[in-house]
């Protein structure tokens, strides 16, 4: 091996900071959401989780790729997010299972990044600064031009966009003998919530996010699933409506992250763009019914009011974050509906959560 | 749950004398945890027989008890105070042991005392090599293949079911000690038969080996509520077959998929859960096979450990400081993260940096042992190294080592010989990280490299990019290297000196090069959260990007130096006056900057010093922070050799050393001067010479006669001392010395046969000097003193020998123009009282002193050398009824085979104090009758 000088690249944020760095995937221009995960495991589950469309992650862990790629740790077909920040990027990988490396991984799917940041820096500035819109090059350095070309990207309040990593046509997933059918509105589902359901004897029908409350109960299911997805809750009004029928007639109901969001919004509880957000794997949650506690992954820009939640007459808060008291699960009074912001299926992150799976499950009995 | 307020009295057990596998971690444990109880009201009685110890100062505890860690002691503590509950925890398996003793004796039940932050079914499952199998097998964890056995025969029938190779470990020993792999039949026997001997209760395990797999450690905690956080992953670089204490590590892990990474979390929470239900700290072992990523449980200890002091220091996140709330009672989510203060306490660290730790050995302390890295812990200490990427904080563990390097390589001493270092990849022994970069140096093929070491091939890969970047260097100058090239090496931690070395030029001219490129160390802060939030703990270290976390306050502040990692001769000693004098820096209203690299002290516990650095002691690293900080001055005098070295530097670069000018202690190192210095004061010394070979050196051995005590001047703990009674050993050892230390003046003292040695520390102002302690050896001269048993006071001195020791300590001290500390070795011989040595700073004794005399000498030293305090202004009340005695402990154990002889050059690792109350005391008399017996000459 010999050395061999980097290709430069560079991050402009939209308030006008600039940060220098080297290209990493293909030479290219992107734009999204500057949000940062601080997970130190787990960046080929971040990449491909449809809740990352239209965004643009900053790993915060020293090193990224270190154990390259493989086929079993996807959580879409292909990569969501629109780019990758970091610090340092390993062109070589170690480890026996994986396929591939993570800069191959990239070249395949079209990826832009930047390495050599100060992702500290990046972090501090976002932390104060609030989640902003940014933009990566390693083939264009002109600042003027990119600084337009950043212009024209929408910000992510009032974005709509499960419609793009929707499924879309309906599918099935399971055994047809299994014990329960669920039904899944697919927002921009990760594949390890559905292992998951399938794990528990669940024959699931995943619907497209647009699917009517009508298209899901024809199937005739045991309970309903409202799954993660990108974009801010107040754009999918289709599936507040959606869920608003399932609560009407009283169905087990399960929904993770933007579900969550949703089934808040659907009892009349607002939600809110967050400052910077939560993303990452060791977000502390109280369960409130049981007192104990839970590390979690999260990985969300919007969140459901807690004021709302307080004084609310039909929905209870049954979690909360420990770190910013914001509200991390709900439950319907007197409905077997139940949510939760984070991510009980994790990959990545930790399996503390996993029991709300089974308490799903048991609603379904 | 609350805290439990039935607790208002907690008694912490110590782990006694530093041996290897058992060092000052536990000191910054037990303060840790203690300082947390008191914060909560309670009263802290500590008992620990090492004098070295922060945690067994009044600063740290209510109650101190300086006494054997023996069931007695402890009965007699409970005797003299109401004790609520017991936290034996943090003192190691010594602890442990004794709270095990105590539970079975019935003594915790008779006094009412509570165990906690244990389950001693916990202990008895984890060091009982059976059980542990069989919970986990009960529990679904995989272990490795293998039964235990009790006698001879049983271990045969193990070997002969399970197979070569195999590993033996003996049940309930420390760090390892009697452990093995055995590759053959042929030496099975001789390794069965040491295991046995080695466990105390004749039993051990004999395993599969699994050599070569990849090695992890998760460090936990749990509450009373079941609820369980990672603070840390940790991956050896070593893979299985090193002792995790002799590995390199480094956290968080570098090459596990979250997948393989959770499996092992589940596994560990399942396993701690498994042995017993206690709110505490938990350290946990895995292996994992490089393939298929088989998951193995290796070991799980139920306290705190080396590792969890390790992972405190790589995360800001203070284990035992939370470990203690957790055994009063208090819940993970009741409390707040101690770094940002708003967050938290229960959550996971994440890390946006890497940490590096290299073990420190001793090898050439202990002449035949054998050096080759196995399951038995070997090394005295660590270092550890903190950096944005693994390289750097790579390189800067090996800035740290102080073992003449400048780093990984690029410093000319390459070993080149192909064999010896296939050899050495092969057969690891303290050095073998620079021979795997040597042997990429060389072009030996990664694969080969890779077969011979097993080391997992994105760490290889490190250090072939490195060597890339190194080559790539050297095809320029000074003069034409790319600003790139440049900033690429100082990303990658490479010292100036060493990036001067590839470009042949001087270490100054990089400098200047890089500070006129603007290429500037900055600052960032460890801070529990990758910088999701405000940290508010001010714990550093340095790397080269883009933003200087470090902000300058206006106020007037000192810089403290550490003692880097703890070896023979240079330990807790040096750790334990650090931490005095940045409490007394404080008190006298100065901001406080301390600089270690050690992540096994108290004074690198973020909150000791107004700011810490996590940086080697190196003069790079500390000359930059000097120029960001700007101090009033440096003190060097309390961080051992390693930080008076670096004196004459700061006095070259213009910085103010504080206390004793660097022209002081440097005339107290040179011989030559030093000698004039007592010749004009009429002060005797043994006649002595300085010579530069063995031809010279044979010659003056004709003026001075023999014996002879041989040294090398600039040394630590009696390095390379001998005393030689002939022509032919004085040659042989001269060749010695100058083949290790080449370009060394040697001295040749004519040895007093027969006296009596005795040290004195003292205070000086300048002005006035107050004798602090005069300690009296057992043992004739000729034992180095950290080996030798003495006296405070002295037991066997006359009158006028006493009035001579203090006449000569204070005139030299005056003509030293000491501020600060100073102590004074002498010999006595026919009541002439003859100077050896002299040196200008914090000796090893000092703790001693003050713990026996219960003063806080190093405190009021302190004041004196930031000039707020003359010798004057204090108060001397030392309290001592009878005498104090300090016992050398040795870890000869860990080296089978070694010559336990003592001798001018110091062995023993840590130190115990015994008080007697008159000299009929039996273990005195007994001491004293012996005191010939392990002379060497």
């Amino acid at each position: 091996m010999k050395y061999t000088p980097r290709k430069e690249a560079i991050l402009l944020l939209e308030d006008g900071e600039v940060f220098s760095g080297y290209s990493v995937g293909i030479i290219g221009i992107t734009t999204g959401e500057l949000c940062f995960n601080t997970g130190m495991t787990g960046y080929q589950e971040i990449y491909t989780d449809p809740s990352y469309f239209g965004q643009i992650i900053v790993n915060t862990n020293s090193h990224i790729g270190n154990y390259g790629v493989t086929d079993l740790e996807q959580e879409s077909s292909n990569p969501k997010f629109s780019g990758l920040v970091c610090k340092d990027f390993s062109k070589v990988y170690s480890r026996n299972l994986a396929d591939n490396s993570l800069q191959n991984y990239f070249e395949k799917f079209n990826i832009v990044g930047i390495e050599g940041i100060d992702t500290r820096k990046l972090v501090r500035h976002l932390r104060s600064k609030g989640a902003m819109n940014a933009i990566i090059s390693s083939s264009e350095m002109d600042i003027t031009i990119l600084k337009s070309q950043l212009a024209e990207v929408p910000s992510m309040k009032g974005l709509e966009l499960s419609s793009k990593v929707t499924t879309d046509a309906a599918y099935y997933l399971g055994n047809e003998s299994s014990s329960y059918k669920v039904a899944v509105l697919d927002l921009g589902v990760k594949k390890s919530i559905l292992t998951n359901l399938v794990d528990r004897d669940c024959y699931l029908k995943v619907f497209p996010a647009k699917s009517s409350f009508e298209d899901m109960k024809a199937w005739n299911p045991n309970g309903y699933f409202i799954s993660n997805g990108p974009g801010d809750p107040e754009a999918v009004p289709y599936a507040v409506e959606t869920v608003k029928h399932i609560l009407n007639e009283d169905h087990p109901l399960f929904g993770i992250c933007l579900g969550h969001q949703v089934l808040a919004l659907a009892n009349g509880i607002s939600t809110y763009k967050m400052h910077h957000g939560h993303r990452g794997l060791n977000h502390p949650v109280l369960n409130l019914l049981t007192g104990k506690g839970e590390i979690t992954s999260q990985n969300h820009g919007f969140a459901v009011r807690m004021e709302d939640v307080a004084v609310s007459a039909t929905v209870k808060a049954t979690h909360v974050n420990l770190n910013d008291d914001t509200v991390e699960g709900i439950r319907v009074i007197g409905k077997k509906a139940f949510s939760v912001q984070y991510h009980p299926e994790s990959s990545p992150g930790p399996h503390d959560s996993r029991y709300l799976f089974d308490d799903f499950i048991s609603l379904l009995k | 749950m609350p805290r439990d307020n039935s607790i208002k009295s907690i008694l912490i057990i110590g782990s006694g004398p530093i041996i290897i596998g058992q060092a000052c971690e536990f000191d910054y444990a037990g303060s840790q945890a203690s300082r947390s109880l008191r914060e909560e009201g309670i009263e802290v009685t500590l008992i620990n027989s090492n004098p070295a110890t922060i945690m067994t100062d009044k600063v740290t505890a209510d109650n101190v008890y300086l006494l054997p860690l023996e069931k007695k002691s402890i009965i007699e503590i409970l005797e003299k105070h109401q004790i609520d509950a017991v936290l034996p925890t943090m003192g190691g398996q010594t602890a442990l042991n004794l709270a095990i003793e105590c539970e079975k004796a019935g003594v915790w039940e008779k006094y009412g005392v509570k165990v906690v932050g244990v389950d001693f079914e916990a202990i008895e499952t984890t060091e009982d090599r059976e059980r542990f199998r069989l919970k986990m097998l009960e529990i679904g964890v995989g272990v490795c293949e293998g039964s235990t056995a009790t006698s001879f025969l049983e271990g045969k029938e193990i070997a002969q079911k399970i197979g070569f190779p195999l590993v033996i470990r003996p049940s309930y020993t420390l760090g390892g000690t009697g452990g093995g792999f055995v590759e053959d039949a042929a030496h099975f026997d001789e390794a069965l038969t040491k295991g046995l001997h080695a466990s105390p209760i004749h039993e051990v395990l004999v395993e599969k080996s699994i050599m070569g797999w990849k090695e992890y450690e998760l460090e936990l905690l749990r509450d009373g509520n079941g609820n369980v956080i990672i603070i840390c992953s940790i991956e050896n670089f070593d893979p299985m077959g090193i002792h995790t204490g002799d590995s390199i590590t480094v956290a968080p892990a570098m090459t596990l998929s979250d997948v393989t990474y959770q499996r092992m979390r589940d596994m560990a929470i399942k396993m701690m859960n498994a042995i017993g239900q206690f709110a505490g700290g938990c350290n946990v072992q895995f292996s994992l096979s490089p393939d298929q990523e088989e998951i193995i449980a290796i070991e799980i200890n139920p306290r705190v450990s080396r590792s969890s002091a390790l992972a405190s220091k790589a995360t800001g996140y203070p284990i035992a400081k939370i470990a203690a709330k957790l055994a009063i009672g208090y819940n993970l989510d009741e409390l707040k993260n101690a770094i940002t203060k708003t967050t938290s306490a229960y959550f996971e660290p994440a890390l946006d940096y890497v940490i590096v730790k290299i073990p420190r050995w001793n090898f050439d302390k202990f002449k035949g042992a054998d050096r080759s890295l196995g399951l038995q812990m070997k090394s005295v200490g660590e270092a550890m190294g903190i950096g944005r990427t693994f390289q750097e904080a790579f390189q800067k563990a090996c800035q740290s080592l102080e073992i003449k390097r400048n780093g990984l390589g690029a410093d000319g001493k390459e070993l080149t010989n192909q064999a010896e270092i296939l050899h050495s990849l092969k057969n690891p022994s303290w050095n073998r990280v620079f021979h795997v970069y040597d042997a990429f140096k060389m072009g030996i093929p990664f694969k080969t490299i890779y077969n011979a070491t097993k080391i997992d091939p994105w760490f290889l890969n490190q250090i072939e990019e490195m060597l890339m970047l190194e080559k790539e260097i050297e095809r320029y100058t000074l003069d034409t290297l790319p600003k790139q090239l440049l900033v690429d090496a100082k990303e990658k931690g490479y010292a100036d000196r060493q990036i001067a070395h590839l470009l042949k030029c001087l270490e100054s001219e990089v400098y200047a090069k890089r500070n006129d490129l603007g290429i500037k160390r900055v600052y960032k802060l460890v801070d529990t959260c990758a910088a999701e939030f405000e940290a508010k703990t001010p714990y550093y270290y340095s790397t080269f990007d883009g933003e200087n976390e470090s902000e300058v306050s206006t106020k007037k502040k000192i810089v403290v130096l550490g003692s880097g990692p703890n070896r023979i001769g240079q330990g807790i000693e040096f750790d334990y006056s650090c931490v005095h004098g940045i409490l007394a820096a404080k008190e006298c209203g100065y901001e406080t900057i301390m600089i270690n690299c050690n992540p096994e002290t108290v004074s690198t516990d973020f909150d000791i010093a107004d700011k810490l650095y996590f940086e080697p002691v190196f003069w790079e690293h500390i000359y930059d922070i000097i120029l960001h900080e700007k101090p009033e001055g440096v003190i060097v005098q309390l961080g051992g050799q390693t930080a008076l070295k670096l004196a004459e530097k700061l006095d070259r670069y213009g910085i103010k050393i504080l206390g004793t000018s660097f022209q002081a202690l440097d005339l107290a190192e040179d011989r030559g001067s030093f000698s004039s210095l007592l010749r004009d004061l009429n002060i005797h010394y043994p006649k002595f010479g300085v010579i530069e070979d063995a031809e010279q050196a044979v010659q003056l051995s004709r003026t001075l006669g023999f014996p002879l005590l041989v040294r090398p001047s600039y040394v630590l703990g009696g390095q390379g001392m001998k005393i030689v009674i002939n022509e032919e050993e004085l040659e042989t050892h001269v060749v010695n010395i100058l083949k290790d230390i080449p370009g060394n003046k040697v001295l040749l003292d004519h040895f007093l046969d027969g006296a009596v040695e005795v040290d004195a520390d003292a205070i000086c102002d300048g002005e006035e000097v107050y004798i602090i302690g005069i300690m009296e050896h057992i043992e004739p001269a000729g034992i180095h003193s950290g080996d030798s048993h003495s006296l405070l006071p002295s037991f066997n001195l006359s009158e006028n020998v006493k009035q001579q020791i203090t006449d000569i300590t204070t005139k030299i001290a005056l003509a030293l123009r000491t501020v600060g500390l100073i102590n004074v070795q002498y010999a006595v011989k026919n009541e002439v009282v003859y100077v050896i040595e002299a040196n200008p700073r914090a000796s090893r004794t000092v703790p001693f002193i003050c713990k026996a005399y219960d003063e806080p000498y190093v405190n009021y030293a302190t004041k004196v050398m930031l000039g707020e305090k003359k010798v004057k202004d204090f108060k001397f009340e030392p309290k001592l009824n009878g005498w104090a005695i300090k016992i050398p402990v040795f870890s000869f154990n860990k080296f089978p085979g070694v010559n336990k002889e003592l001798g001018p050059e110091m062995k023993s690792t840590g130190e115990a104090i015994y008080f007697i109350d008159s000299l009929q005391d039996d273990y005195f008399v007994k001491l004293y009758n012996e005191r010939n017996l392990y002379l060497s000459r």
